[in-house]
């Protein structure tokens, strides 16, 4: 198993010096972790909703003011993953875990904060700088309805990648590289003259893990692979990327709203709220013995099997928006645990005693 | 006799290259304040089956034969205006997405009043009071302000309940959920499931529910549906379904649920994909994909290749396939040569 160290950012408008001493702080009880593979560090990022310069210009009390709206979407985040290892970051819409994921590839900019990849900042580079990371680190999107190009075959869309990240290669090697990687997902070699829409959801799914496999990387951002499929193709795609795991010894950050798929698929769970994580522990920990109540609550909503009445935990009232965040603890308002405290100051990442951390200010002092 | 039944019911398509037969033979039947889940994959025509209920089949589909009566009344064939009378008022639908279901332009005051109006000869402030008290029933917070509203200022979760009180509006006797909480997050889905269900039991509504989700189905519906193709294959009630599925379609949906495997083992996939409703396969729609095609001792179970299966009762189940009716078949031999 491996060791967490992650921990939140004091403030939300904190610079990424004050983030990682927080870090640091919070990361003083944890065990000297082995060389994290990808590292994320008081990462931040904000979306303005005022349009352009113009847009943002209002006329207040006789004044013209520039008035902006931001939408907070990741709220200093903290997260390393080891190699070889799942992480899955769960959480409900909103919550910035998709933004996390296109951080991570360098498909949206960071606010603040850095990441680094395998000891070296990949946040703050161009796009032809970050090209030899692009061939090691790999993305697969969530619709695979919208993610393959309509225009091209597949192996017009296989090879792409292929050629992008080896141009020496010869066209032989290159088509056998296709068909391995296509035999590897299961889609008969000989396809590769056809359309994406002549697949079925399964197949192009398939197919987008076929093209995210195909310049051999060692990390696999996973954005809601099989969120929009059948049950019974889902375990077909879980399977396929469990067993490319193996054979590839591939890490993954894979990013769902699905607890059971996490129980099943990860190494490590982050559980996410409003942009920010509020417990990070082993799977099998989490799933034993959930600290925080978000936690507590996210996992009372499951609907299980054996169920024969909804048991979840009510929380009151709905995800508060990110564009103006509570004080304190951002859960505080759905809290049933929630007192002064918690209204007021921002939790940050402890230990607990099972081995992995919780943001919550009543699991510290012990009242939860 | 039940307040719904649907017998036979066949519903097409017509396209250009042909009729696709979307159901075949489907019948069910539902009780006053039952609640039914209707469970299949994408393709499967549960969604057909619950619209066809109020003959909401746009065209080119069609409904092509079969019976649904409602409290003694045959629905099929029956004028739009009488139609009218029903849908809505005593058979209410709620839609998958609540963004679309809401008109945007109206407040949710005024498309309440607009749909009791439409019913009912009723003044507009008696009708605003019903909307008020259906929204305190759907417990939304501060209910009064919300029906000044526009449905983009509420949350994914607030629509929802706000579809939930306008199906209520006229004290439906069934209520038809079309993947009510697909576009919802999971603590929203249980809190909507939950109020569908009180309210349910409240007011001895009947539900449809049409759902993927087999946890669903499992924590709110007494029987359910199972449909594959087009067609019932499996039928009972829900928690003998859940415990012991007789069909292998069934039992592989639900064995390639995460939560039935270890953890970071494979999880039991059923292969292949569900075959598109203009290339059915012969006999038994799943065959292609069945494990149970061949029997034990290597030999070919032919009449799943050659023949659409019939119902059999196993319990209080039944389901659509040769390999239970053999079986069955092979377990009642034996008992009656043991009573003789």
């Amino acid at each position: 198993m491996t060791t967490a160290s992650l921990s939140t950012a004091g403030s939300s408008k904190g610079s990424s010096a004050a983030a990682s001493t927080a870090s640091m702080d919070s990361g003083a009880a944890v065990p000297e972790a082995a060389e994290p593979l990808l590292s994320i560090r008081g990462l931040e990022k904000r979306f303005s909703l005022s349009g352009d310069f113009l847009e943002q210009l209002k006329f207040k009390g006789g004044k013209l003011v520039r008035e902006q709206k931001h939408v907070h979407a990741i709220n200093g985040v903290d997260l390393d993953i080891q190699r070889g290892e799942a992480l899955c970051v769960v959480g409900e819409s909103g919550c910035g875990k998709s933004t996390v994921a296109r951080t991570v590839m360098g498909l949206i900019h960071p606010s603040a904060g850095e990441i680094r990849y395998d000891g070296e900042r990949i946040d703050d580079r161009s796009t032809k700088e970050l090209l030899p990371f692009r061939r090691r680190m790999q993305m697969i999107f969530q619709n695979p309805y919208a993610s393959l190009n309509p225009r091209m075959t597949i192996q017009q869309t296989l090879e792409e990648p292929i050629r992008l990240h080896h141009p020496d290669w010869s066209p032989a090697q290159v088509k056998d590289k296709v068909a391995e990687v296509m035999n590897a997902v299961g889609i008969a070699s000989d396809w590769g003259g056809r359309y994406g829409h002549e697949f079925s959801g399964g197949q192009r799914q398939r197919i987008a893990i076929a093209r995210a496999l195909a310049v051999d990387p060692e990390f696999i951002v996973a954005d809601e692979p099989i969120s929009a499929l059948d049950v019974s193709i889902q375990a077909q795609v879980l399977n396929l990327l469990m067993e490319a795991q193996q054979q590839r010894n591939l890490t993954y950050l894979f990013i769902t709203h699905d607890l059971a798929v996490v129980e099943h698929f990860g190494t490590r769970v982050a559980v996410m709220y409003l942009g920010r994580v509020c417990e990070v522990a082993p799977t099998a920990t989490l799933f034993a013995t959930p600290r925080h109540p978000y936690t507590q609550a996210l996992m009372s909503a499951i609907p299980r099997l054996e169920d024969d009445r909804p048991q979840h935990i009510r929380l009151e009232g709905e995800v508060p928006t990110p564009v103006k965040l509570p004080s304190g603890c951002v859960f505080h308002g759905r809290c049933p645990h929630a007192n002064a405290r918690c209204r007021d100051e921002v939790p940050a990442l402890i230990a607990t005693d099972e081995g992995g951390q919780v943001a919550c200010h009543g699991v510290e002092e012990g009242r939860i | 006799m039940s307040l719904l039944e649907v017998n036979h019911l066949d519903v097409r398509f017509a396209l250009r290259r042909g009729d696709v037969q979307a159901l075949r033979d489907v019948c069910f039947s539902l009780d006053r304040g039952e609640r039914l889940g209707i469970v299949g994959e994408s393709g499967a025509g549960k969604s057909v089956a619950a619209f066809s209920l109020l003959n909401l089949i746009a065209k080119p589909g069609y409904i092509a034969g079969g019976s649904i009566r409602f409290d003694g009344q045959e629905l099929i064939g029956l004028s739009d205006r009488a139609l009218r009378r029903i849908r809505g008022h005593r058979i209410s639908m709620i839609f998958q997405d609540p963004m679309m279901t809401l008109n945007p332009v109206l407040t949710i005051g005024e498309q309440m009043v607009e749909c009791l109006k439409a019913h009912r000869r009723i003044s507009t402030r008696d009708a605003r009071a019903i909307s008020l008290r259906k929204l305190e029933q759907v417990q939304i917070p501060s209910p009064e302000a919300r029906l000044d509203q526009y449905p983009h200022e509420l949350s994914g979760g607030m629509r929802q309940r706000v579809i939930i009180a306008i199906a209520l509006l006229l004290d439906p006797d069934i209520i038809i959920a079309d993947e009510p909480t697909t576009a919802l997050d999971v603590t929203i889905q249980a809190e909507i499931m939950a109020l569908l269900l009180e309210l349910c039991e409240e007011h001895n509504v009947g539900l449809v529910l049409i759902t993927h989700d087999l946890g669903v189905v499992s924590q709110v519906t007494q029987r359910m549906l199972v449909m594959y193709a087009g067609r019932v294959i499996e039928q009972g009630p829900t928690r003998e379904i859940i415990n012991d599925p007789q069909h292998p379609y069934t039992q592989g949906l639900i064995n390639a649920l995460p939560q039935m495997a270890t953890p970071g083992e494979r999880l039991n996939q059923i292969p292949g994909s569900m075959p598109s409703l203009s290339h059915l396969p012969s006999g038994c729609a799943f065959h292609p994909r069945c494990g149970f095609v061949t029997r034990p001792d290597g030999s070919t179970r032919q009449a799943c290749v050659d023949e659409v299966p019939g119902f059999v009762t196993s319990g209080n189940c039944q389901a659509a396939c040769h390999m239970v009716a053999e079986m069955i078949e092979r377990e009642r031999i034996p008992a009656e040569e043991q009573d003789s």
